[in-house]
């Protein structure tokens, strides 16, 4: 690009805008904020540096956690949330959120696994995708076509399924005696560690997801949604389509991890992954993805799926009492949620 | 450049008529854009300024009155069929998505994918294609930034108004129409914008610009558009007409016919846009 010549332009100006911008305090406070802000600027910095940081804790301060037997167990016990968080990061990324991707995912999973009892379990898994997409358009649709805030109109299908799946099942569970149900919970192991077929999968599936972010036009105008609806209108891009878009393929992604769900436990139970859409959302927003919308991406969402699974693994390793995990997921996420409200701050104009 | 064509108006509209119940926003309005001119189109709150301008960019339908783009009569049924027919509008709030790059922005909806497979069946973008195009376009447009990949929100205001007015001026093939550019911009910056705007003009398209600030319509616009109550007052040229007398005629305090007009009449021979 030509942009030698003109490498010196409008500095002036830049430093005009950002006066009004400062705070008072300034000083050592401004300084760290500007060193952040820089080091985040490349947005999977802080969820590494985070996962990193878990991990040496762990090592050091417990003797069963650094092992390749357990950071494999981690890694497989990271593909169901990892896989549903993809959903969630898209429908983050225009600045919406999903808190019925658990329920749309058993809800996959116990119709699969009925009509799998019944002896057809191919036949089974293309209803239970059909199932995931269905339902997670039926959020798109409420949110485009009725103008529904996305948090209400999630949390009344969350509530919805929830119920339709126990009802469907009369509350029973399905076993899942298909191989093909339960492949992604197989692979080949070298001593401890088993490479599932299911953490390939999650790794492909965010590939691609990064792919379709970063490479094609759809990506551009999710991202473009996200930061500001009005202007992506104003430039000719059908906002409402791609956001009805974005849910119906989530939906794609909550029928994976569906199928993830089943390699790791042989069970379609309609009781189970009650609070997978908060770990979701907690993996996402670890990831670095703002909850605003328009930053982010999958690349964060998988480490910050790695965090949450670690965090609980290590607690327990630790032999910490699972309600002391919640509380610091918990404080994890409202940590995450601070740093982008800080950081993002005088961004968003 | 108006050599070829049978008319020297780039736009024209005759008659407008937009009821809201009661309410009269445009009354019989007439309008005429010359080719290559930087038209301004000044009014009083309430004078219906923004009611002719959307519907000259689709966005309202009028009840009554016609709409001609080089002398061809248009029906718009939405902003999406004005800027099929070569116009485009830069809105009063800056219409930049900041968390994009300079690049991206000014593709934003009309993204270039690469050719062959990888674009048809893998969707990819041409990213290098779309940011050379990029560049090459702020460059004849005189816009000086740093990188086409900066982020927009590194941008300021008047800068992020100069990459909205590039990309209308990219895609307009015939008419910009800008509503209050420089509205939330400081005097510096104000200033790049309306020479931005010159330029823009100079590469052969028609600029209507809707303003409040005498000072920003008198610096750069060939003639004014004075609306009033409903309609167009008068058509003047700022060479002629005096700022006083813009303002007055405006406010009612002076009659339209008080002033020089500078229409141009509809069945005269083509001329060169007044500059």
């Amino acid at each position: 690009m030509q942009t030698s010549d003109r490498a010196r332009t409008d500095t002036g100006q830049a430093k005009i805008d950002a006066e009004p911008a400062g705070s008072p305090p300034a000083g050592l406070l401004a300084g760290l904020r500007r060193a952040a802000t820089g080091l985040f600027a490349y947005p999977v910095t802080g969820p590494l540096v985070a996962l990193v940081l878990i991990l040496v804790v762990f090592s050091v301060t417990t003797s069963t956690f650094l092992n390749a037997g357990n950071l494999s167990l981690i890694f497989q016990q990271s593909v169901v949330v990892g896989t549903l968080a993809l959903g969630q990061t898209l429908i983050i990324l225009v600045s919406g959120i999903d808190l019925a991707n658990g329920a749309i995912m058993v809800l996959g999973m116990v119709v699969a696994g009925s009509i799998a009892a019944n002896g057809d379990p191919m036949l089974g898994m293309l209803v239970g995708l059909a199932v995931c997409i269905v339902a997670a358009s039926i959020n798109g649709l409420i949110i485009t076509r009725f103008r529904l805030p996305p948090f209400i109109a999630t949390l009344g299908l969350f509530t919805i399924l929830t119920a339709a799946a126990r009802l469907y099942t009369q509350s029973r569970s399905y076993p899942i005696n298909s191989d093909f149900m339960t492949i992604l919970g197989e692979g080949p192991s070298f001593g401890l560690v088993t490479i599932t077929y299911g953490s390939m999968l999650w790794i492909a599936l965010t590939l691609i997801l990064a792919y379709a972010l970063n490479q094609t036009a759809w990506g551009v105008r999710v991202y473009a949604i996200g930061n500001s609806p009005a202007a992506a209108r104003l430039n000719g891009v059908n906002v409402n389509g791609v956001i009805f878009s974005v849910y119906a393929l989530a939906g794609v992604f909550y029928a994976f991890a569906g199928w993830q769900a089943l390699g790791r436990t042989p069970i379609a139970d309609p009781s189970g992954y009650q609070i997978a859409n908060l770990d979701s959302i907690t993996a996402v927003v670890i990831g670095g993805t703002s909850l605003f919308g328009g930053r982010g991406g999958v690349a964060g969402t998988f480490i910050g799926a790695l965090i949450v699974v670690v965090l609980k693994n290590g607690l327990t390793q630790a032999g910490i009492d699972s309600l002391y995990q919640q509380i610091a997921t918990g404080f994890l996420v409202i940590l995450a949620v601070g740093a982008d409200q800080y950081l993002g701050r005088g961004q968003r104009a | 450049m108006s050599t070829q064509t049978t008319t020297p108006l780039a736009m024209q509209a005759t008659g407008l008529t937009k009821r809201y119940g009661h309410v009269v926003a445009l009354d019989g309005a007439d309008f005429e854009l010359a080719r290559g001119e930087i038209l301004a189109v000044v009014g009083d709150n309430g004078a219906g300024k923004s009611s002719l301008i959307k519907v000259l960019t689709g966005a309202t339908i009028p009840d009554a009155g016609t709409v001609f783009v080089d002398g061809a009569e248009v029906h718009f049924k939405n902003p999406l069929s004005a800027r099929l027919a070569g116009i485009e509008t830069v809105y009063q709030e800056l219409a930049v998505a900041t968390q994009l790059n300079i690049a991206q922005n000014l593709f934003l909806g009309r993204e270039l994918r690469k050719p062959g497979l990888r674009g048809q069946i893998f969707r990819q973008l041409d990213k290098s294609r779309m940011r050379q195009q990029a560049a090459d376009h702020m460059k004849n447009l005189g816009i000086r930034i740093q990188s086409i990949n900066q982020k927009v929100e590194t941008l300021s205001g008047g800068q992020r108004q100069a990459v909205a007015v590039a990309r209308a001026a990219a895609w307009g093939k015939r008419v910009v129409i800008l509503d209050e550019p420089t509205a939330a911009l400081g005097v510096r910056e104000t200033n790049q914008v309306l020479n931005l705007i010159t330029r823009v003009r100079d590469q052969g398209l028609s600029v209507v610009l809707i303003s409040h600030s005498m000072p920003d319509v008198f610096q750069i616009a060939d003639r004014i558009h004075i609306h009033r109550l409903g309609r167009r007052a008068v058509v003047v040229s700022p060479k002629t007409t005096s700022m006083s007398d813009v303002v007055a005629v405006m406010t009612g305090a002076l009659p339209a016919d008080a002033v020089q007009s500078s229409l141009i009449a509809t069945d005269a021979p083509p001329k060169p846009a007044g500059h």
